[in-house]
């Protein structure tokens, strides 16, 4: 991309510079070129589009089922949400909704996948203002949530556990006794977390009024997730419109008041702990039973059947040779993954693969905010902004 | 859950010359409307008390080269007050022009400029129609059909 470095002519005295893309504090390749007048920001240019690996042309190139590891890298700090993001639309067009125990594992996926995306945003944010201890602590809880990943999915980061109509496996019960282990121990570290920052003088002056964002702004700007409901507009869509059973879990959407830096701080923290409440109201009531659809023309049959019964053996090579039909049609399902709502708008012709899938990012239009949010803050300050806005460029450029 | 039923019903009442064409799948309702009026039709529906729609969601199109026009600009609206969404097309010969959603929605400006660097449609109005995700230097339009996936 060439570098525009040009003067403004109503603005000689101002100094263009640029940050990034390659900047430890643009959390992945962000560039942006920032015009200043002595160290106050005139004009801010996000320039995003160095991760774009073009995953809408891609989806329509491959079956459902093939897209789903496509989906890992999308936002790849939280890659099971948007797994279960795609399952979930691409169920909606088919028509069809996963058993009980599926959907309540899917929450817990979720929710686990929250908290690991925003202890990283809270180390990460805590580091590029100076507070380098928080990372180490985040960091050492975010290996045990990716330990727990890791025992579920078999990875780290290239989950694909959800498939259409169901999950890779089910949860092992041993799996379910180390959440428990997680999930009681979470509280006590998200204090630990909070007594480090929350009344913090230096933490409280470098984010208190700073990038804030009124709720018109944030609503003219599309912004959603946190972001959004730190500036006080109380909209999740786990409330809004509940999937895969949220409607069943006792959960509060918090809020800010201000809409700045330290109001997202303040929401992603409580958010964490909504999320453990989750957790654990999901490993209470997780009722039994299957784990997938039975559908033997959507679904994989279990492999004992393969290898014995004629009729099984054939569905399994049609699905994985072939993939599965869906109808014509046309749907947008929308998730609440930790950076706001996710979307997949996908139009069917029929046949096996979508004629359109669109991806309506959150990163992408919380980001877009990042100009009006620096506009007449410090250079400091933007590294701030750009940390609270919580944006992952895989997602962003998609 | 019906999404927008009310809300394209009441469109297709007060402006019958407008509306070319609606729909519903799986209670998602949708309005196809005139180019020529895109602009006013999302004004009404975000600033009339009935429908309310304070959010645009998404901007985004599908090419279909093999209709009369081929281009379908597609955008998500939702209510916050309502808790409502609603999908609004337009179809436009292939590279529009198509007026922008930007003095309504500051969410246009960037949705559009991805529309334009997918697709190549021309928002008019548009205060910055630029490429976001592809380099400035490429030449291409990637979502449209006619451009395989590999060329090899």
């Amino acid at each position: 991309m060439p570098a525009k470095y040009e003067t403004s002519v109503e603005r000689p005295d101002t100094l263009t510079i640029n940050m990034g893309p390659s900047h430890p504090a643009t959390h992945g390749v962000l560039r942006v070129i920032l015009e200043l007048d002595g160290e106050t920001v005139v004009k801010c240019d996000p320039v995003c589009g160095y991760l774009h690996r073009g995953m809408e042309k891609i989806a329509e190139n491959r079956t459902y089922l093939q897209f789903i590891p496509y989906t890992d890298r999308m936002d790849y700090l939280s890659p099971l949400s948007a797994n279960v993001g795609f399952a979930l639309a691409v169920e909606e067009l088919l028509g069809i909704t996963v058993p009980p125990r599926c959907q309540a594992i899917r929450v817990m996926c979720c929710e686990l996948a929250r908290i690991g995306s925003h202890l990283v945003w809270l180390g990460t944010s805590a580091l590029d203002l100076g507070a380098g201890t928080m990372f180490f602590h985040t960091f050492k809880d975010r290996e045990w949530h990716y330990d727990l990943v890791e025992d579920l999915t078999g990875a780290r980061l290239t989950t694909s556990f959800t498939r259409v109509g169901g999950i890779l496996h089910d949860a092992a019960p041993d799996w379910l006794k180390r959440l428990r282990e997680f999930v009681d121990a979470m509280p006590r570290r998200i204090d630990e977390y909070e007594s480090l920052l929350t009344r913090n003088p230096i933490w409280l002056k470098r984010t208190q009024g700073v990038g804030r964002l009124t709720a018109q702004e944030a609503l003219s700007y599309g912004v959603t997730g946190p972001v959004l409901r730190a500036s006080g507009i109380a909209y999740d869509v786990r409330k809004a419109s509940p999937y895969s059973g949220y409607e069943n879990y006792a959960f509060e959407i918090p809020t800010g008041t201000e809409g700045d830096v330290y109001d997202r701080y303040l929401v992603r923290i409580e958010e964490m702990r909504q999320s453990v409440r989750i957790l654990d109201q999901a490993l209470k009531t997780i009722p039994g039973g299957p784990v997938d659809v039975d559908d033997p023309k959507i679904f994989l049959p279990p492999k004992k059947k393969v290898l014995t019964s004629m009729e099984e053996l054939i569905h399994q090579f049609m699905i994985v040779t072939e993939g599965f039909e869906c109808p014509p049609g046309e749907i947008y399902v929308a998730t609440e993954v930790p950076k706001g709502e996710l979307g997949f708008y996908i139009v069917s012709e029929g046949g096996k693969a979508p004629y359109r899938c669109r991806i309506r990012s959150s990163a992408f239009n919380n980001l877009a905010s990042l100009a009006t949010q620096v506009q007449g803050e410090l250079v400091a300050d933007v590294v701030a902004c750009i940390g609270s806005i919580d944006p992952v460029m895989g997602e962003v450029d998609r | 859950m019906a999404d927008g039923a009310l809300a394209v019903d009441l469109l297709s009442r007060q402006f019958s010359d407008a509306v070319v064409e609606t729909g519903s799948f799986r209670e998602q309702h949708w309005a196809v409307v005139d180019p020529q009026r895109w602009l006013e039709l999302a004004g009404f529906l975000r600033n009339d008390p009935r429908t309310a729609y304070d959010v645009l969601v998404d901007v985004t199109a599908v090419h279909w080269p093999h209709r009369t026009p081929p281009m379908e600009v597609v955008a998500h609206l939702y209510s916050h007050g309502r808790n409502d969404r609603i999908r609004l097309k337009a179809r436009i010969p292939d590279r529009g022009p198509i007026a922008s959603l930007t003095p309504l929605w500051d969410s246009a400006n960037w949705n559009e400029r991805e529309t334009f660097d997918m697709f190549g449609i021309e928002f008019s109005g548009h205060p910055d129609l630029r490429r976001i995700l592809m380099a400035d230097d490429y030449t291409d339009f990637p979502l449209r059909k006619e451009l395989p996936l590999y060329r090899g």
